[in-house]
């Protein structure tokens, strides 16, 4: 798209992006040295010591395959649940359109403190014990319109010709959904499990609120432990959380993930 | 049912399924939406239980100076956020468009990786910077300035550098979506006809952007507003906010009641900033306002 016009601002004005990407990268530059160092009589060596630590520590490791546990049976259903959505949008009634756009529009522009709360209090009247599954629950409604928007994006892009061809061809509704239309749609469904994934990997206040006792999740973890101050193993751990997640955001780019995202929020 | 849609969508049975979605809704978002309301109409128990009494007693103690001292200064925060965020986002997001295309994947992925990475983590590091042996302290050490190292790693800056680098990507992602797809051509034309940047900036640049501008003030101010965990890590908890209020109200105080009646506040207060942004979304010159 007319690649040779796009002049360039003035270097006032362009110089801002490369001193926010520094001061963004920064501190995470920083955090990632100091899980490498140790300071010993005054003098800064390199170390795996703290890395040691953090594989050593079983709690750790639960709350780590907890987060796992949760960010994949959420995404899962979240990725199920936003595919139907996102197909009553484009397929059904104009008035199921409207109700589910507004649902999804209002649980993006809630607060999470205030989704957060409300599924507290709503497990609480029903005596649900608060556990890995409310957690669970709670992430899928937390990441449903996330979904609903990224694999509506692509429905919406889709020829109606393709299905009409199917159609024609005398395939059922059946076949048409299995045959043509979700194929076209596996990159945008791989997407929104890996958004929905990410979301729920990362989120930190949904959960805790929703979960039990016992069942912290590795940001829980890491919270409680800040709480109580700053240490060289913190920072290991965070160094392989921020890993783990540029792994995952990689992956999404490749699939074009990013830029759908972009232009859904816009 | 009508379906107003002009496309050649065809219907299909397939779409009924969306009554999973909604249901969905109905049971983990609606219902307890709605306890929420129920809940802050009712009263606290002795015992820390819930009397359903039907009072607007909550609303009144919301209502409490000091209260609305704390929801001020809450706005203040959000607002003050959402003013830096587009200030210095509008900048990034221009530099972004107009570089090559190649350059513009990088930075899209570079600045995806804030985005998405945990909040813990981006605090854990902004920790890590001004800790008490911290990079930070020891430069301002060998600079010879006088300084609390206690102060440093908890303050006012720090929550506000907490807060925009986090809220930041909510406004360039959009403002970049837009102009990317924006006509540059445009710009070249004002240039020709003896226009400065700036010029160009402020009457064609901007304009066109209003939407993506709307959305973006949007996505940084709704969830700057409830925020508690950005100034509770790097504020030290000094200063009172409403999403720590309502925090307190629910994990230590146990009074739901005066807890979700806050919420309510709050989402009013957010339905109305929404609606009044929105305004501001509308073609140049042709004023829509309800009549």
């Amino acid at each position: 798209m007319n690649e040779r016009h796009r002049p360039r601002p003035p270097r006032s004005i362009a110089v801002v992006l490369p001193l926010m990407l520094i001061a963004l990268y920064l501190p995470l530059a920083v955090m990632l040295i100091s899980s490498f160092t140790d300071i010993q009589d005054g003098g800064s060596y390199f170390t795996l010591r703290w890395y040691h630590e953090v594989f050593a520590d079983p709690a750790l490791w639960e709350a780590l395959s907890r987060s796992f546990l949760v960010a994949s049976g959420a995404a899962a259903m979240s990725t199920l649940l936003g595919l139907l959505g996102a197909l009553a949008i484009d397929k059904w009634s104009f008035r199921a359109r409207v109700v589910l756009r507004t649902l999804s529009w209002l649980s993006l522009m809630l607060p999470e403190l205030v989704l957060a709360l409300a599924l507290l209090s709503w497990f609480a009247l029903f005596g649900l014990t608060l556990s890995l599954w409310t957690v669970i629950a709670a992430h899928i409604t937390l990441t449903l319109p996330f979904v609903i928007l990224i694999i509506g994006a692509r429905l919406k892009g889709l020829d109606p010709a393709y299905d009409d061809a199917a159609r024609d061809l005398g395939a059922r509704e059946w076949q048409v959904l299995t045959r043509v239309t979700l194929p076209l749609l596996a990159p945008s469904i791989v997407t929104g499990f890996l958004l929905a994934f990410l979301i729920s990997f990362d989120d930190f206040l949904v959960t805790f609120y929703t979960n039990g006792v016992g069942s912290d999740t590795l940001p829980v973890r890491l919270y409680s432990m800040m709480k109580q101050g700053m240490s060289p193993k913190i920072q290991a751990l965070s160094s392989i959380m921020l890993i783990v997640s540029v792994v995952l955001i990689a992956l999404l780019a490749r699939l074009r993930g990013l830029k759908s995202l972009a232009d859904a929020e816009s | 049912m009508s379906d107003t849609h002009k496309s050649r969508r065809v219907r299909s049975r397939i779409g009924r399924l969306g009554w999973v979605p909604i249901v969905w809704y109905a049971l983990f978002l609606l219902g307890p939406l709605f306890l929420v309301f129920a809940t802050s109409l009712a009263s606290r128990g002795i015992y820390g239980g819930l009397e359903w009494n039907l009072s607007g007693e909550n609303y009144l103690r919301s209502a409490d100076p000091l209260f609305s001292l704390i929801l001020w200064r809450s706005f203040l925060l959000a607002a003050v956020t959402a003013a830096f965020c587009f200030i210095i986002g509008f900048p990034m997001a221009l530099a972004m468009a107009t570089a090559s295309a190649t350059a513009r994947n990088v930075f899209v992925f570079a600045l995806a990786i804030p985005f998405l990475t945990n909040l813990m983590i981006r605090i854990c590091a902004v920790k890590s910077l001004v800790a008490y042996e911290g990079p930070v302290a020891h430069f301002l050490l060998a600079l010879g300035v006088e300084f609390d190292r206690f102060a440093l790693s908890q303050n006012l800056s720090l929550v506000l550098y907490g807060m925009i680098s986090s809220y930041l990507p909510f406004m360039v992602f959009p403002l970049y979506s837009a102009l990317e797809r924006f006509d540059f051509s445009l710009v070249e034309a004002a240039q020709d006809l003896g226009a400065s940047y700036i010029q160009v900036m402020n009457r064609v640049i901007l304009p066109s952007l209003r939407r993506a501008i709307v959305s973006g003030v949007l996505l940084v101010f709704i969830p700057a507003f409830g925020e508690f965990v950005i100034p509770d890590l790097l504020g030290g908890a000094k200063t009172m906010l409403i999403g720590n209020l309502i925090s307190e109200q629910f994990l230590k105080a146990r009074d739901w009641p005066f807890g979700s009646a806050l919420s309510i506040v709050l989402m009013l207060i957010l339905a109305g900033a929404i609606w009044w942004i929105r305004l501001f979304d509308r073609p140049m010159g042709r004023p829509r306002r309800p009549a």
